[in-house]
Protein backbone atom coordinates (compact mmCIF):
# COMPACT_ATOMS: atom_id res chain seq x y z
CA UNK A 1 0.00 0.00 0.00
CA UNK A 2 1.85 3.06 -1.22
CA UNK A 3 1.08 6.66 -1.93
CA UNK A 4 1.50 7.97 -5.48
CA UNK A 5 4.88 9.50 -4.59
CA UNK A 6 6.44 6.44 -2.94
CA UNK A 7 8.24 5.00 -5.96
CA UNK A 8 11.25 3.09 -4.62
CA UNK A 9 11.33 -0.48 -5.93
CA UNK A 10 8.89 0.06 -8.79
CA UNK A 11 10.05 0.06 -12.40
CA UNK A 12 9.25 3.01 -14.63
CA UNK A 13 11.61 1.91 -17.37
CA UNK A 14 14.70 3.48 -18.94
CA UNK A 15 15.85 6.89 -17.79
CA UNK A 16 15.50 9.75 -20.25
CA UNK A 17 18.90 11.45 -19.94
CA UNK A 18 17.84 14.60 -21.80
CA UNK A 19 18.45 17.75 -19.76
CA UNK A 20 15.04 19.28 -20.54
CA UNK A 21 16.08 22.77 -19.41
CA UNK A 22 13.39 24.46 -17.36
CA UNK A 23 10.96 26.74 -19.15
CA UNK A 24 10.30 30.25 -17.88
CA UNK A 25 6.94 29.01 -16.58
CA UNK A 26 8.61 26.24 -14.56
CA UNK A 27 11.22 28.60 -13.13
CA UNK A 28 8.45 30.95 -12.12
CA UNK A 29 6.55 28.25 -10.24
CA UNK A 30 9.79 27.20 -8.55
CA UNK A 31 10.37 30.80 -7.49
CA UNK A 32 6.82 31.31 -6.17
CA UNK A 33 7.21 28.16 -4.10
CA UNK A 34 10.58 29.42 -2.80
CA UNK A 35 9.04 32.74 -1.71
CA UNK A 36 5.97 31.07 -0.14
CA UNK A 37 8.31 28.74 1.74
CA UNK A 38 10.70 31.49 2.86
CA UNK A 39 7.74 33.51 4.20
CA UNK A 40 6.63 30.45 6.17
CA UNK A 41 3.21 30.49 4.53
CA UNK A 42 3.55 26.86 3.47
CA UNK A 43 6.40 24.67 4.74
CA UNK A 44 8.24 22.09 2.67
CA UNK A 45 6.68 19.32 4.76
CA UNK A 46 3.21 20.71 4.13
CA UNK A 47 3.93 21.11 0.42
CA UNK A 48 5.05 17.50 0.12
CA UNK A 49 1.96 16.34 1.97
CA UNK A 50 -0.34 18.32 -0.34
CA UNK A 51 1.36 16.84 -3.40
CA UNK A 52 1.03 13.30 -2.04
CA UNK A 53 -2.64 13.92 -1.33
CA UNK A 54 -3.35 14.91 -4.93
CA UNK A 55 -4.00 11.20 -5.45
CA UNK A 56 -2.64 8.73 -7.96
CA UNK A 57 -4.40 9.96 -11.08
CA UNK A 58 -3.50 13.61 -10.61
CA UNK A 59 0.05 12.78 -9.49
CA UNK A 60 0.58 10.54 -12.52
CA UNK A 61 -0.99 12.88 -15.06
CA UNK A 62 0.68 16.12 -14.04
CA UNK A 63 4.36 16.74 -14.51
CA UNK A 64 6.63 18.02 -11.79
CA UNK A 65 5.84 21.75 -11.66
CA UNK A 66 2.20 21.19 -12.55
CA UNK A 67 1.95 19.19 -9.33
CA UNK A 68 3.47 22.12 -7.48
CA UNK A 69 0.89 24.40 -9.09
CA UNK A 70 -1.97 22.10 -8.15
CA UNK A 71 -0.63 21.95 -4.60
CA UNK A 72 -0.32 25.75 -4.42
CA UNK A 73 -3.94 26.16 -5.49
CA UNK A 74 -5.09 23.68 -2.84
CA UNK A 75 -3.01 25.34 -0.11
CA UNK A 76 -4.17 28.86 -0.92
CA UNK A 77 -7.80 27.76 -0.75
CA UNK A 78 -7.29 25.72 2.43
CA UNK A 79 -5.64 28.69 4.15
CA UNK A 80 -8.38 31.11 3.07
CA UNK A 81 -5.93 33.22 1.05
CA UNK A 82 -7.75 32.68 -2.25
CA UNK A 83 -11.16 31.33 -3.18
CA UNK A 84 -11.99 28.87 -5.91
CA UNK A 85 -14.28 31.45 -7.50
CA UNK A 86 -11.62 34.10 -7.86
CA UNK A 87 -9.14 31.53 -9.16
CA UNK A 88 -11.66 30.31 -11.75
CA UNK A 89 -12.40 33.87 -12.81
CA UNK A 90 -8.72 34.72 -13.17
CA UNK A 91 -8.03 31.54 -15.13
CA UNK A 92 -10.74 32.58 -17.59
CA UNK A 93 -9.22 36.06 -17.90
CA UNK A 94 -5.70 34.75 -18.43
CA UNK A 95 -6.91 32.28 -21.05
CA UNK A 96 -8.77 35.04 -22.90
CA UNK A 97 -5.75 37.33 -22.76
CA UNK A 98 -3.46 34.64 -24.13
CA UNK A 99 -5.88 33.88 -26.96
CA UNK A 100 -6.11 37.56 -27.88
CA UNK A 101 -2.37 38.06 -27.90
CA UNK A 102 -1.84 34.79 -29.77
CA UNK A 103 0.52 33.57 -27.10
CA UNK A 104 -1.38 30.36 -26.64
CA UNK A 105 -2.85 27.87 -29.05
CA UNK A 106 -6.24 26.53 -28.12
CA UNK A 107 -5.66 22.94 -27.03
CA UNK B 1 3.18 30.99 -23.48
CA UNK B 2 5.28 27.99 -24.37
CA UNK B 3 3.46 24.78 -23.97
CA UNK B 4 5.45 22.43 -21.84
CA UNK B 5 5.59 19.36 -24.00
CA UNK B 6 8.37 17.47 -22.25
CA UNK B 7 6.51 15.31 -19.83
CA UNK B 8 9.66 13.86 -18.44
CA UNK B 9 8.13 12.43 -15.32
CA UNK B 10 4.91 11.48 -16.92
CA UNK B 11 3.53 8.01 -17.50
CA UNK B 12 2.86 7.14 -21.08
CA UNK B 13 -0.32 5.18 -20.60
CA UNK B 14 -2.68 8.14 -20.56
CA UNK B 15 -5.06 9.75 -22.98
CA UNK B 16 -2.63 12.25 -24.46
CA UNK B 17 -5.13 14.52 -26.14
CA UNK B 18 -7.01 14.92 -22.90
CA UNK B 19 -3.73 15.45 -21.09
CA UNK B 20 -2.74 18.29 -23.43
CA UNK B 21 -5.76 20.21 -22.24
CA UNK B 22 -4.79 19.48 -18.66
CA UNK B 23 -1.22 20.69 -19.17
CA UNK B 24 -2.47 23.87 -20.83
CA UNK B 25 -4.83 24.47 -17.91
CA UNK B 26 -2.05 24.21 -15.33
CA UNK B 27 0.12 26.68 -17.23
CA UNK B 28 -2.75 29.14 -17.12
CA UNK B 29 -3.49 28.32 -13.49
CA UNK B 30 0.13 29.04 -12.56
CA UNK B 31 -0.11 32.46 -14.15
CA UNK B 32 -3.49 33.13 -12.50
CA UNK B 33 -2.19 32.18 -9.05
CA UNK B 34 0.87 34.37 -9.49
CA UNK B 35 -1.25 37.39 -10.40
CA UNK B 36 -3.71 36.89 -7.56
CA UNK B 37 -0.99 36.35 -4.96
CA UNK B 38 0.78 39.53 -6.07
CA UNK B 39 -2.44 41.55 -6.04
CA UNK B 40 -3.26 40.34 -2.53
CA UNK B 41 0.22 41.21 -1.33
CA UNK B 42 1.03 37.62 -0.38
CA UNK B 43 4.14 37.76 -2.55
CA UNK B 44 5.58 40.58 -4.63
CA UNK B 45 6.69 40.52 -8.23
CA UNK B 46 10.18 41.54 -7.16
CA UNK B 47 10.41 38.72 -4.63
CA UNK B 48 9.57 36.23 -7.38
CA UNK B 49 12.03 37.89 -9.74
CA UNK B 50 14.77 37.82 -7.10
CA UNK B 51 14.13 34.15 -6.33
CA UNK B 52 14.37 33.30 -10.04
CA UNK B 53 17.60 35.23 -10.40
CA UNK B 54 19.06 33.63 -7.31
CA UNK B 55 18.26 30.17 -8.65
CA UNK B 56 20.01 31.00 -11.90
CA UNK B 57 23.21 31.94 -10.08
CA UNK B 58 23.52 28.55 -8.35
CA UNK B 59 25.17 25.99 -10.59
CA UNK B 60 27.23 22.81 -10.08
CA UNK B 61 30.28 25.09 -10.10
CA UNK B 62 29.49 25.62 -6.39
CA UNK B 63 29.82 21.92 -5.68
CA UNK B 64 32.93 21.66 -7.86
CA UNK B 65 34.68 24.35 -5.80
CA UNK B 66 34.04 22.34 -2.65
CA UNK B 67 35.17 19.03 -4.15
CA UNK B 68 38.33 20.49 -5.70
CA UNK B 69 39.30 22.00 -2.35
CA UNK B 70 38.70 18.66 -0.64
CA UNK B 71 41.01 17.02 -3.18
CA UNK B 72 43.92 19.36 -2.57
CA UNK B 73 43.52 20.14 1.13
CA UNK B 74 43.35 17.19 3.53
CA UNK B 75 42.28 19.38 6.46
CA UNK B 76 39.41 20.81 4.42
CA UNK B 77 38.41 17.31 3.34
CA UNK B 78 38.28 16.24 6.99
CA UNK B 79 36.14 19.27 7.89
CA UNK B 80 33.82 18.58 4.96
CA UNK B 81 33.30 14.97 6.02
CA UNK B 82 32.80 15.94 9.66
CA UNK B 83 30.53 18.99 9.29
CA UNK B 84 29.69 19.74 5.69
CA UNK B 85 27.46 22.77 6.43
CA UNK B 86 30.35 24.60 8.08
CA UNK B 87 32.80 23.50 5.40
CA UNK B 88 30.69 24.82 2.51
CA UNK B 89 30.01 28.02 4.46
CA UNK B 90 33.74 28.72 4.04
CA UNK B 91 32.83 29.32 0.37
CA UNK B 92 29.90 31.53 1.32
CA UNK B 93 27.38 28.77 0.65
CA UNK B 94 24.75 28.89 3.38
CA UNK B 95 22.27 26.05 3.88
CA UNK B 96 20.10 27.31 6.73
CA UNK B 97 17.29 24.77 6.58
CA UNK B 98 18.96 21.58 5.42
CA UNK B 99 21.90 19.54 6.62
CA UNK B 100 24.58 18.62 4.17
CA UNK B 101 26.45 15.34 4.33
CA UNK B 102 29.46 14.72 2.09
CA UNK B 103 29.96 11.16 0.85
CA UNK B 104 33.44 10.20 -0.18
CA UNK B 105 33.94 7.74 -3.04
CA UNK B 106 36.87 5.39 -2.47
CA UNK B 107 38.32 2.44 -4.38
CA UNK B 108 36.01 0.27 -2.25
CA UNK B 109 32.76 2.32 -2.16
CA UNK B 110 30.84 4.20 -4.86
CA UNK B 111 28.03 6.45 -3.59
CA UNK B 112 24.94 7.46 -5.55
CA UNK B 113 22.12 9.74 -4.34
CA UNK B 114 18.37 9.65 -4.93
CA UNK B 115 15.16 10.86 -3.33
CA UNK B 116 12.56 8.15 -3.93
CA UNK B 117 9.77 10.11 -2.19
CA UNK B 118 10.13 13.53 -3.82
CA UNK B 119 13.16 15.35 -5.23
CA UNK B 120 15.47 16.29 -2.33
CA UNK B 121 18.70 17.56 -3.82
CA UNK B 122 21.60 19.74 -2.65
CA UNK B 123 20.28 22.74 -4.58
CA UNK B 124 22.64 25.20 -2.91
CA UNK B 125 25.60 23.26 -4.30
CA UNK B 126 24.29 21.90 -7.59
CA UNK B 127 21.42 24.20 -8.61
CA UNK B 128 18.04 22.80 -9.60
CA UNK B 129 17.98 19.05 -10.20
CA UNK B 130 18.00 17.75 -13.77
CA UNK B 131 14.76 16.31 -15.14
CA UNK B 132 15.99 12.73 -14.88
CA UNK B 133 16.75 13.08 -11.17
CA UNK B 134 13.07 13.93 -10.55
CA UNK B 135 11.79 11.30 -12.98
CA UNK B 136 9.80 8.28 -11.92
CA UNK B 137 12.26 6.08 -13.80
CA UNK B 138 15.27 7.17 -11.75
CA UNK B 139 13.44 7.40 -8.41
CA UNK B 140 11.83 3.98 -8.78
CA UNK B 141 14.80 2.01 -10.13
CA UNK B 142 18.05 3.29 -8.67
CA UNK B 143 17.34 1.84 -5.20
CA UNK B 144 16.83 -1.72 -6.42
CA UNK B 145 18.85 -1.77 -9.67
CA UNK B 146 21.66 0.72 -9.06
CA UNK B 147 24.15 -1.03 -11.32
CA UNK B 148 21.70 -1.17 -14.23
CA UNK B 149 20.91 2.52 -13.75
CA UNK B 150 24.60 3.44 -13.50
CA UNK B 151 25.19 1.45 -16.69
CA UNK B 152 22.60 3.63 -18.46
CA UNK B 153 24.75 6.60 -17.48
CA UNK B 154 27.83 4.84 -18.84
CA UNK B 155 29.18 3.93 -15.43
CA UNK B 156 30.21 0.32 -14.91
CA UNK B 157 31.76 -0.71 -11.61
CA UNK B 158 33.42 -4.01 -10.72
CA UNK B 159 31.69 -6.42 -8.33
CA UNK B 160 34.45 -5.72 -5.83
CA UNK B 161 33.22 -2.13 -5.39
CA UNK B 162 30.30 -1.63 -3.01
CA UNK B 163 27.59 0.47 -4.64
CA UNK B 164 25.97 2.45 -1.83
CA UNK B 165 22.66 4.16 -2.64
CA UNK B 166 21.58 7.05 -0.41
CA UNK B 167 17.83 7.69 -0.32
CA UNK B 168 17.32 11.27 0.96
CA UNK B 169 14.25 10.63 3.08
CA UNK B 170 14.65 13.42 5.66
CA UNK B 171 16.34 16.80 6.15
CA UNK B 172 19.78 15.67 5.01
CA UNK B 173 21.14 16.54 1.58
CA UNK B 174 23.93 14.47 0.08
CA UNK B 175 26.92 15.50 -2.00
CA UNK B 176 29.20 12.86 -3.48
CA UNK B 177 32.92 13.59 -3.50
CA UNK B 178 34.12 11.71 -6.58
CA UNK B 179 37.57 10.13 -6.60
CA UNK B 180 40.34 12.34 -7.85
CA UNK B 181 41.60 10.84 -11.10
CA UNK B 182 45.12 9.55 -11.55
CA UNK B 183 47.57 11.80 -13.30
CA UNK B 184 46.32 15.04 -11.78
CA UNK B 185 49.13 15.54 -9.30
CA UNK B 186 50.20 19.13 -9.22
CA UNK B 187 47.02 20.43 -10.88
CA UNK B 188 45.68 23.59 -9.30
CA UNK B 189 42.10 23.88 -8.04
CA UNK B 190 40.90 25.69 -11.17
CA UNK B 191 42.10 22.88 -13.40
CA UNK B 192 40.65 20.24 -11.10
CA UNK B 193 37.25 21.96 -11.00
CA UNK B 194 36.91 21.53 -14.73
CA UNK B 195 36.86 17.75 -14.23
CA UNK B 196 34.06 17.77 -11.66
CA UNK B 197 30.62 17.53 -13.22
CA UNK B 198 27.18 17.60 -11.67
CA UNK B 199 26.62 13.92 -12.41
CA UNK B 200 29.81 12.93 -10.58
CA UNK B 201 28.54 14.78 -7.50
CA UNK B 202 25.18 12.95 -7.70
CA UNK B 203 27.11 9.73 -8.16
CA UNK B 204 25.77 8.47 -11.49
CA UNK B 205 29.13 9.13 -13.15
CA UNK B 206 32.77 8.66 -12.27
CA UNK B 207 35.65 10.81 -13.44
CA UNK C 1 28.49 14.49 23.07
CA UNK C 2 25.36 12.91 21.61
CA UNK C 3 25.78 9.81 23.75
CA UNK C 4 22.17 9.88 24.91
CA UNK C 5 20.71 8.84 21.56
CA UNK C 6 18.65 5.66 21.64
CA UNK C 7 20.85 3.84 19.12
CA UNK C 8 24.53 3.96 18.37
CA UNK C 9 26.50 3.23 15.24
CA UNK C 10 26.63 -0.52 14.73
CA UNK C 11 23.28 -1.24 16.40
CA UNK C 12 21.03 -3.63 14.50
CA UNK C 13 17.55 -2.25 13.94
CA UNK C 14 14.38 -3.32 12.19
CA UNK C 15 12.06 -0.91 10.42
CA UNK C 16 8.45 -1.00 11.62
CA UNK C 17 6.23 -2.88 9.19
CA UNK C 18 3.23 -0.57 9.52
CA UNK C 19 1.07 1.13 6.92
CA UNK C 20 -0.54 4.21 8.47
CA UNK C 21 -2.26 6.93 6.47
CA UNK C 22 -0.50 10.27 6.57
CA UNK C 23 2.71 11.98 5.52
CA UNK C 24 5.23 9.19 6.08
CA UNK C 25 8.92 9.60 5.21
CA UNK C 26 9.70 5.91 5.62
CA UNK C 27 9.33 4.45 2.12
CA UNK C 28 7.25 1.31 1.78
CA UNK C 29 10.14 -0.66 0.28
CA UNK C 30 12.18 -0.51 3.48
CA UNK C 31 9.44 -1.35 6.00
CA UNK C 32 10.06 -4.60 7.80
CA UNK C 33 13.72 -4.70 6.74
CA UNK C 34 16.67 -5.17 9.08
CA UNK C 35 19.74 -2.99 8.93
CA UNK C 36 22.46 -1.32 10.91
CA UNK C 37 22.72 2.20 12.26
CA UNK C 38 25.72 3.94 10.66
CA UNK C 39 25.27 7.48 11.94
CA UNK C 40 23.19 9.43 14.41
CA UNK C 41 22.07 12.55 12.56
CA UNK C 42 20.60 14.59 15.41
CA UNK C 43 17.14 15.77 16.46
CA UNK C 44 14.59 16.96 13.93
CA UNK C 45 10.94 17.95 13.99
CA UNK C 46 8.67 15.09 13.09
CA UNK C 47 7.52 15.57 9.46
CA UNK C 48 4.44 13.46 10.16
CA UNK C 49 3.04 16.27 12.29
CA UNK C 50 4.81 19.26 10.67
CA UNK C 51 3.11 18.33 7.40
CA UNK C 52 -0.23 19.08 9.06
CA UNK C 53 1.01 22.32 10.70
CA UNK C 54 0.75 20.72 14.14
CA UNK C 55 3.22 21.26 16.97
CA UNK C 56 5.92 18.63 17.07
CA UNK C 57 8.46 17.19 19.45
CA UNK C 58 11.97 16.58 18.16
CA UNK C 59 12.70 13.07 17.01
CA UNK C 60 16.04 11.32 16.71
CA UNK C 61 17.11 10.74 13.13
CA UNK C 62 19.45 7.95 12.09
CA UNK C 63 21.24 6.99 8.92
CA UNK C 64 20.58 3.29 8.60
CA UNK C 65 22.35 0.95 6.19
CA UNK C 66 20.75 -2.13 4.64
CA UNK C 67 22.34 -4.86 2.54
CA UNK C 68 20.65 -4.78 -0.83
CA UNK C 69 20.22 -8.55 -0.77
CA UNK C 70 18.23 -8.16 2.47
CA UNK C 71 15.90 -5.60 0.87
CA UNK C 72 15.27 -7.13 -2.56
CA UNK C 73 14.86 -10.91 -2.86
CA UNK C 74 16.03 -10.87 -6.50
CA UNK C 75 18.76 -8.28 -6.14
CA UNK C 76 21.07 -8.27 -9.14
CA UNK C 77 24.39 -6.84 -8.12
CA UNK C 78 27.18 -7.42 -5.66
CA UNK C 79 26.56 -9.01 -2.28
CA UNK C 80 28.39 -6.01 -0.85
CA UNK C 81 25.96 -3.42 -2.25
CA UNK C 82 24.01 -1.36 0.27
CA UNK C 83 21.25 1.22 0.51
CA UNK C 84 21.07 3.86 3.24
CA UNK C 85 18.03 5.82 4.40
CA UNK C 86 17.44 8.53 6.99
CA UNK C 87 14.89 7.15 9.42
CA UNK C 88 13.25 8.57 12.53
CA UNK C 89 13.53 6.86 15.88
CA UNK C 90 9.84 5.97 16.05
CA UNK C 91 10.13 3.89 12.86
CA UNK C 92 12.93 1.76 14.29
CA UNK C 93 12.82 -1.25 16.55
CA UNK C 94 15.91 -2.80 18.08
CA UNK C 95 17.29 -4.48 21.14
CA UNK C 96 19.77 -1.70 22.14
CA UNK C 97 22.25 -4.46 22.90
CA UNK C 98 25.62 -2.83 23.16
Amino acid sequence: MRGPHDLGGLDFGPIDPDEHPLTFWEKQIDAIRAVIGAKKIVSTHENRRTIEQLGHDVYDTLNYYERWTAALQRQMIDKGILTQDEIDQRVAEVRQRLLETGEMEVP
Amino acid sequence: MNHNDHDHDHDHDHDHQGDDKVHAYYQILGQALKELLIEKGVVSASEIRTAMERRDTITPANGAKVVARAWVDGDYRARLLHDANSAVAEFGIEMPTTHLVALENTPAVHNVVVCTLCSCYPRDLLGLPPAWYKSKAYRSRVVHSPRAVLHEFGTDLPETVEVRVHDSTADMRYLVIPMRPEGTDGWDEDALRSLITRDTMIGVASI
Amino acid sequence: MMTCSRYRSGDRVRVRDDYPIGHIRTPVYIRGCEGQVVRYLGHFGNPETLAFCLPTEPRELYKVQFRQVDVWPNYEGSLMDTVELDLYDHWLEGDHSQ
